[in-house]
């Protein structure tokens, strides 16, 4: 793993080329980890993918978490490894949930109509069954041909858009269902066990 | 003339085919959407999710030692690497170390886990291509190993034997001697497989030069594991991080040259042998001492000391009902699995709960690379090289 | 032995009369009705459907077709792919909200007379994953005739349960436990009675979902 100030010296060249990038670093349990503002990831991604010296060329994991309550809530994270030099790094990227407005005009759309319509830049913005609208980030499918399932997998449980995926849609759960399962609001569902003796017999 | 055309039309027509979800040679429910023009394959899409359990969603509704019986149940055929997996994240969180005869069982556990899952595959996938008696012996050799677990954890499947500081109870007499007894049979009935499959043409005809995918591709799509390794690259987890008993013991990688399947075979067969290797090595240099860590915090007190001692009383009576809690922070921690690289990432709240666990399962990411084996190919190849991929569907959809 | 013989060779003759006619005829020919051997010779002779879920499967229908645990004994060899050629159906895993409708199917696609083993707790009564991706037993979408319990339950349990459907389906259906203690009519159906709503927290959490995404 780059070491405390190796992550230090990585963030400064991230910083040199691209201001603003760069959120936070953080090192605890021998990890690396590079916290990002999503609008920079694939400028972030591709100089730790190309850059001599750097060369994190296989991406090992990508995954999706819900931090609520803190703010930002989603944080999709890039497990990236080097292996020349046996080095792991984590990308963060810190992605808020998008202000919904009430009613939403696009309501009914099915998410892989409103991906191909971001596709171009962001707006319209993609939205959700109900047109409540969902938080969107580039894909990294071109950079990394093994984001694609995974990507897919991140979208059908917290519903993270990922624009630029070519198809995007459910992977694991069933196609019409509605719903984000992963995300820490949505119940854990099931059935409660029903003690009917108990109940009957001892009130 | 006429009927030239027509028949080249009726030959350039294609079919959409559907196989599965139920069907006698997917490993599994999985569920492809083949386009045949006649026999050859000129497009596959894998659906899944057939047997998706939501288990990454009930383990934020139990405490940590209630979710190792959940993360067991998804690779279903090696489920000690899971165990494994979430034990050394969780262990890593909370910086415990496990003593070193816990380090060394679990090295024996883990490697027989690889050798029960690389008997099941070879069962199933010498089924599938038609060499029906494998089965028979594979399975013989697999309650072997089934015989040991039992007898060492109480459980043929799903044994939940390792627990965050260790494992949860040292091995019983006469294990050892069981053990020994397998390790010396098992290179020989290795030997019997390969005698009876390696020059047979039929397998050899429909294994080699099929389903080749260049390295560069593999490692652009994210596959590890016996895959990777048949195409050269000599990729192991267990070689490159230190964890466990791994860096004491002395094995090696087998990796192929080619990538076909017949490669992927061969690398698997050798890891079999290799890792009876690093358990009699294991075994013969199993330190003794305590089977679990000592710190009453996260590790249930022993049985005998509740009765005489109060705090243990009070640890253990602590660790049933709330659990121990975490303090706030994430880690993914990846091990080598029988088909790739196995990685769990855990992050935890503060409170008794994980707030998120999710596995990097290997065969989810070596299903991307299975249409760029089979495209081009027979469907028939497709059969093979679905076998020699070796998915297994619970993993896939946890 | 010789003696059988010669008295076969009689009655082939006509030879064997009164008392001796009727002695052999007791011995050697049996006896019974349509239903019992109708029954019989099908609980002899099933064809149980290829059909794995999840780890179940390695223990049935794998392991119990292998050699330590034959289900060759029973009658039970012949696996069959097809549901149209198969009898038994045994669902060996959990099964999820995606799988019920294909299930569902494959039983529908079984001709009469089949039957249905529920093994493992995941099919029974979704075992330990009481979640919004398993259906909670299998037993919400068809019927069930023996339930295997285990997780997941060893081969030799499978073929108790194999051994008491066969003797359910000969007609006489082994009650167990309930015979025993003398309970039986304390059968109740549990579903949908009045704890069967969700309660409390999740009721809330339920509504709220619903708001969110808009169902």
């Amino acid at each position: 793993m780059p070491d405390a100030p190796g992550l230090e010296l990585i963030r400064g060249q991230i910083e040199l080329d691209h201001p603003g990038a760069v959120i936070d670093t953080s090192f605890d349990h021998e990890r690396a980890v590079l916290a990002i503002d999503p609008s920079h990831l694939l400028a972030v991604l591709t100089w730790l993918r190309d850059a001599p010296g750097q060369e994190y060329g296989f991406l090992s994991s990508l995954h999706a978490a819900d931090y609520l309550p803190a703010e930002p809530r989603f944080a999709v994270h890039y497990e990236l490894l080097n292996r020349d030099r046996v080095e792991r790094l984590r990308v963060k990227a810190l992605l808020g949930e998008p202000a919904s407005p009430a009613g939403g005009a696009a309501g009914g759309t099915a998410p892989e109509e409103a991906s191909a319509t971001a596709g171009g830049g962001g707006s319209p913005a993609a939205r959700g069954p109900a047109g409540q609208r969902l938080p969107e980030i580039d894909s990294c499918v071109e950079l990394f041909p093994t984001a694609e399932f995974q990507e897919r997998e991140a979208f059908d449980f917290f519903g993270i858009v990922f624009r630029g995926h070519p198809d995007l849609r459910r992977i694991l759960l069933p196609e019409d269902y509605v719903g984000w399962p992963q995300r820490r609001d949505f119940p854990v569902g099931g059935e409660p066990v029903t003690f009917t003796y108990n109940e009957r017999n001892y009130g | 003339m006429a009927e030239a055309q027509l028949s080249e039309d009726r030959a350039s027509e294609v079919m959409t085919v559907n196989i599965g979800p139920h069907h006698p040679a997917t490993h599994g429910v999985l569920r492809l959407v083949v386009d045949l023009e006649g026999e050859v394959v000129r497009d596959l899409r894998p659906v899944i999710g057939y047997v998706h359990t939501g288990i990454e969603k009930s383990c934020e509704a139990q405490s940590y030692w209630k979710v190792i019986p959940f993360v067991e149940r998804m690779d279903y055929v090696s489920y000690f690497f899971q165990m494994e997996a979430f034990c050394g994240a969780v262990e890593r969180l909370i910086e415990l170390e496990i003593p070193p005869r816990a380090k060394y069982l679990r090295t024996i556990f883990l490697e027989l886990n690889r050798i029960h899952s690389h008997l099941v595959w070879l069962g199933t996938t010498a089924l599938d291509l038609g060499a029906i008696s494998m089965l028979w012996y594979c399975f013989r050799e697999r309650d072997k190993i089934l015989d040991l677990f039992e007898m060492a954890t109480g459980q043929r499947m799903h044994t939940r034997y390792f627990q965050v500081g260790g494992v949860i109870e040292d091995i019983p007499l006469g294990f050892e001697r069981k053990l020994r007894a397998f390790v010396d049979d098992m290179p020989v009935r290795v030997g019997q497989y390969e005698a009876l499959l390696d020059r047979n043409e039929v397998f050899l005809s429909r294994t080699k030069g099929v389903g080749i995918v260049p390295r560069e591709r593999l490692l652009e799509l994210g596959v590890t594991g016996p895959l990777l390794r048949a195409a050269g690259e000599p990729w192991d987890l267990r070689k490159t991080f230190d964890y466990l008993a791994y860096p004491e013991l002395d094995f090696k990688i087998p990796v192929g040259t080619v990538g076909d399947n017949y490669d992927r075979y061969r690398v698997r067969l050798a890891e079999m042998v290799e890792s009876t290797r690093i358990v009699e090595q294991a075994l013969e240099g199993l330190p003794a001492g305590p089977c679990i860590a000592d710190d009453r915090k996260y590790v249930l007190p022993p049985r005998s000391e509740l009765p005489t001692s109060m705090e243990a009383l009070i640890h253990h009576f602590k660790l049933v009902t709330e659990g121990y809690r975490v303090p706030p922070s994430e880690i993914y921690y990846a091990i080598e699995s029988p088909r790739g690289e196995l990685g769990c990432f855990v992050l935890a709240d503060g409170t008794a709960k994980p707030a998120r666990v999710h596995f990097r399962d290997p065969s989810f990411v070596n299903l991307q690379a299975f249409r760029e084996m089979s495209v081009g190919g027979y469907v028939a190849d497709m059969i093979a090289s679905l076998g020699m991929l070796d998915p297994i569907l619970g993993g896939v959809d946890r | 032995m010789r003696e059988r013989q010669l008295r076969s060779r009689d009655l082939l003759r006509g030879d064997l009369e009164g008392e001796e006619l009727e002695r052999y005829v007791e011995e050697k020919v049996v006896m019974t009705n349509f239903e019992k051997l109708l029954g019989w010779a099908r609980s002899n002779s099933m064809f149980p459907l290829t059909f794995g879920l999840a780890c179940c499967a390695i223990e049935a229908p794998i392991s119990i077709v292998t050699a330590r645990y034959d289900l060759a004994r029973f009658g039970a060899e012949a696996l069959r792919a097809s549901p149209r050629q198969a009898d038994l159906i045994i669902l060996s895993g959990r099964v999820s909200i995606k799988m019920a409708p294909v299930v569902r199917r494959l039983y529908d696609q079984m001709l009469e007379p089949k039957w249905v083993m529920a093994m493992g707790a995941c099919s029974s009564s979704a075992g330990m994953f009481s979640n919004y991706a398993v259906v909670q037993g299998a037993d919400k979408f068809m019927p069930v005739d023996i339930y295997v319990p285990g997780c997941p339950p060893r081969p030799e349990a499978v073929l108790y349960g194999f051994t008491k459907l066969q003797r359910k389906i000969q007609g006489n259906p082994d009650p167990g436990w309930r015979q025993r203690y003398n309970a039986l009519g304390t059968e109740e159906w549990a579903r949908g009675g009045p704890r069967s709503e969700p309660r409390g927290g999740d009721l809330e959490a339920y509504e709220r979902a619903r708001e969110l995404t808009g169902a």
